[in-house]
């Protein structure tokens, strides 16, 4: 116990190793893997992301145009946001912020090259 | 004698994970002990059905907790072995990088741990404060605290800069200047050296029939490292095992220490060596074939096995992990010990049940 | 690629394991493949100054293994992981969990089989019919 001793009245004499969470939080890391969100103006519905995603979170629908991801389901990974050809996916510094029900993200995004697929829909 | 029979576990204060010991005892002496696993199991090596080879990483990522970046490398390492891929040297280094600071954080919890089975909470406080910096240097330059997520077939998803490299070198200088504040209390103690010292000994022909792998193997006398192959970028680090002969607890500890000092000499080397050039390489087509890959873990030598048939899918994925192997040594280590040194003797073997049962 | 192993049989594994053992070797797992609706391979992976040798075994699913656990008490586990996983049926099994060490009593399929699915008790009935 003796070799611990200069350690222990270091520690408490000094600064508290802890934060008073959450009143006081750390500044993220500027690359850190945290909440996933996309610009959806940007995205042409290629569904790279929903094939590539290894927690298949993110569900695309070409049709309706429509980009949903439930948030409880992804890990973090960035696997999506490195895949993406269009690079609208985008991850924050931060962690999704604890919810008390469940929810999944859903984006509305413009139906492009539409006189394609009326042509597709009608053949 | 009276002879009893004391459940250990599944649930116990000094156990991480849920594993169940049934120990027989007679009066306070240990006359057998049969594990029981089963609490944590996933089938995890089944989900390579239908999830695809690529994303099996980030599967295999999660098979262990605190060493998910060598299991990932392991696997990928595999992977580009089968498909001929030759990866970035700069790749190779920075797998090093991050392996290193993965075992410096999992050999930090465990010494916390371990501190706190033998009661000793001031020394477990003081290793998880150091691991926090650890985990802080991985967020930095990886993105994430534990599953960092670098590995892709082909290279690695994150490069480091060069005021990153100068950055981690300075803090893994004052994390090791730390840890060695911790030596002597950690090796030298007398309270730490009477619950450790000739408790759980497994003698060098022993591990090696029971088939021990990492600290356990080396506590006890044998230099097996599977760094010592040189995969990767190990062969340009001057690699040399750490190894106790004494094969108790204390000898188990002082290995896992010195190897959390090594790591900071590898890190450094590392990084001074650290070559120019890309990170990944692109990878086309699909493996076939199959392959044995091994890596050394901060528990031990973890094997995959990968069998491949050209589709998207793999046609088996086997992963065997370290405390999978040092399961039977612990039967033999707990045998004529106190009771009241089970839960010593169990943290010893750096147990990690998520990992062994999958 | 393929892996560079030696072909046993049933009759001669015991034979062989403990010739590992008697080199010296130390032994690493073992690993079940499933082939096809009937056979599995059982790979022995043994390991040697941080070299792994191999010992290849094709076996029906039905019929029993002889357990290496009485050469090497280390095999036990993985024994039992494969009983459960594949169905397998280990003889001399020298510490048996009787198909429970990850799975609980009423689970009756074999999880890791690709190919089909055997109840573990299709044997004992099997037998009891005929």
């Amino acid at each position: 116990m003796a070799f611990m001793t200069p350690t222990i009245v270091k520690n408490f004499f000094g600064k508290p190793a802890t934060r008073m969470y959450p009143i006081t939080t750390r500044e993220p890391f500027s690359n850190a893997r945290g909440e996933l969100y996309i610009d959806v103006k940007e995205c042409n519905m290629c569904t790279l992301c929903a094939r590539a995603c290894p927690a298949q979170c993110i569900t695309v629908d070409r049709e309706k145009a429509t980009w949903e991801c439930d948030p409880f389901e992804c890990v973090y990974c960035g696997v999506c946001v490195d895949v993406c050809g269009r690079k609208c996916l985008h991850q924050h510094d931060q962690y999704r912020a604890p919810a008390v029900e469940k929810f999944v993200m859903h984006e509305q995004g413009e139906i492009k090259k539409k006189p394609k697929k009326e042509a597709s829909d009608s053949a | 004698m009276a002879r009893t029979i004391v459940p250990f576990g599944p649930q116990h204060p000094v156990l991480p994970e849920p594993i169940h010991v049934t120990v027989t005892v007679e009066d306070e002496i240990i006359t057998d002990a049969v594990p029981a696993l089963g609490y944590v199991h996933r089938g995890l090596e089944t989900l390579a059905d239908v999830r695809d080879h690529v994303q099996m990483i980030q599967v295999v990522e999660r098979v262990c907790g605190i060493c998910s970046m060598i299991h990932a490398a392991c696997y990928v390492q595999g992977i580009e072995e089968m498909m001929g891929v030759e990866v970035p040297r700069r790749a190779e280094y920075l797998r090093v990088i991050w392996s290193e600071l993965h075992r410096m954080h999992s050999h930090l919890l465990w010494l916390g741990l371990y501190a706190d089975a033998f009661g000793f909470e001031s020394l477990f406080m003081q290793f998880w404060r150091i691991r926090e910096r650890v985990m802080d240097l991985m967020e930095a330059t990886a993105g994430a605290r534990v599953i960092i997520s670098v590995n892709v077939i082909g290279g690695v998803r994150r490069d480091l800069d060069e005021d990153q490299c100068k950055w981690v070198l300075s803090e893994v200088e004052d994390v090791e200047k730390q840890i060695r504040q911790l030596q002597t209390t950690m090796l030298n103690d007398y309270s730490v050296k009477k619950r450790t010292v000739d408790v759980g000994v497994i003698t060098k022909e022993q591990a090696l029939e029971l088939g021990a792998a990492g600290p356990c193997l080396r506590g006890s006398g044998v230099a097996q490292d599977m760094r010592m192959t040189g995969y990767g970028a190990y062969d340009d680090m001057g690699f040399e095992p750490i190894v106790e002969t004494a094969g108790d607890c204390y000898a188990r500890g002082a290995v896992r220490f010195r190897e959390t000092l090594q790591a900071g000499e590898i890190i450094r080397k590392a990084i001074a060596g650290l070559p120019e050039g890309e990170t990944s390489v692109k990878v086309r087509g699909r493996p076939k074939g199959e392959v044995i890959t091994r890596v050394e873990q901060p528990r031990g030598e973890l094997m995959y096995y990968i069998k491949a048939n050209g589709s998207k899918n793999l046609d088996r994925l086997r992963i065997r992990t370290p405390t999978f192997a040092n399961i039977p040594p612990l039967t033999a280590m707990l045998p004529g010990m106190e009771l009241a040194d089970v839960p010593v003797i169990i943290l010893s073997i750096d147990p990690c049940i998520s990992c062994t049962e999958r | 690629m393929e892996l560079e192993c030696t072909t046993i049989t049933r009759e001669t594994v015991v034979d062989e394991v403990t010739k590992m053992k008697n080199d010296g070797y130390r032994f690493v797992t073992m690993s079940v493949v499933d082939l096809d609706e009937e056979n599995v391979d059982l790979l022995y992976h043994f390991d040697k100054d941080l070299e792994v040798v191999n010992l290849r075994m094709a076996v029906p699913k039905k019929e029993p293994v002889p357990s290496i656990s009485g050469v090497y008490f280390a095999a036990f586990l993985i024994e039992n992981e494969s009983k459960d996983h594949f169905g397998l049926e280990f003889d001399g099994l020298v510490l048996d969990f009787g198909g429970t060490l990850y799975l609980e009593e009423e689970v009756q399929r074999t999880p890791f089989c690709k190919y089909g699915v055997i109840r573990k008790d299709a044997e004992a009935a099997a037998e009891g019919t005929a």
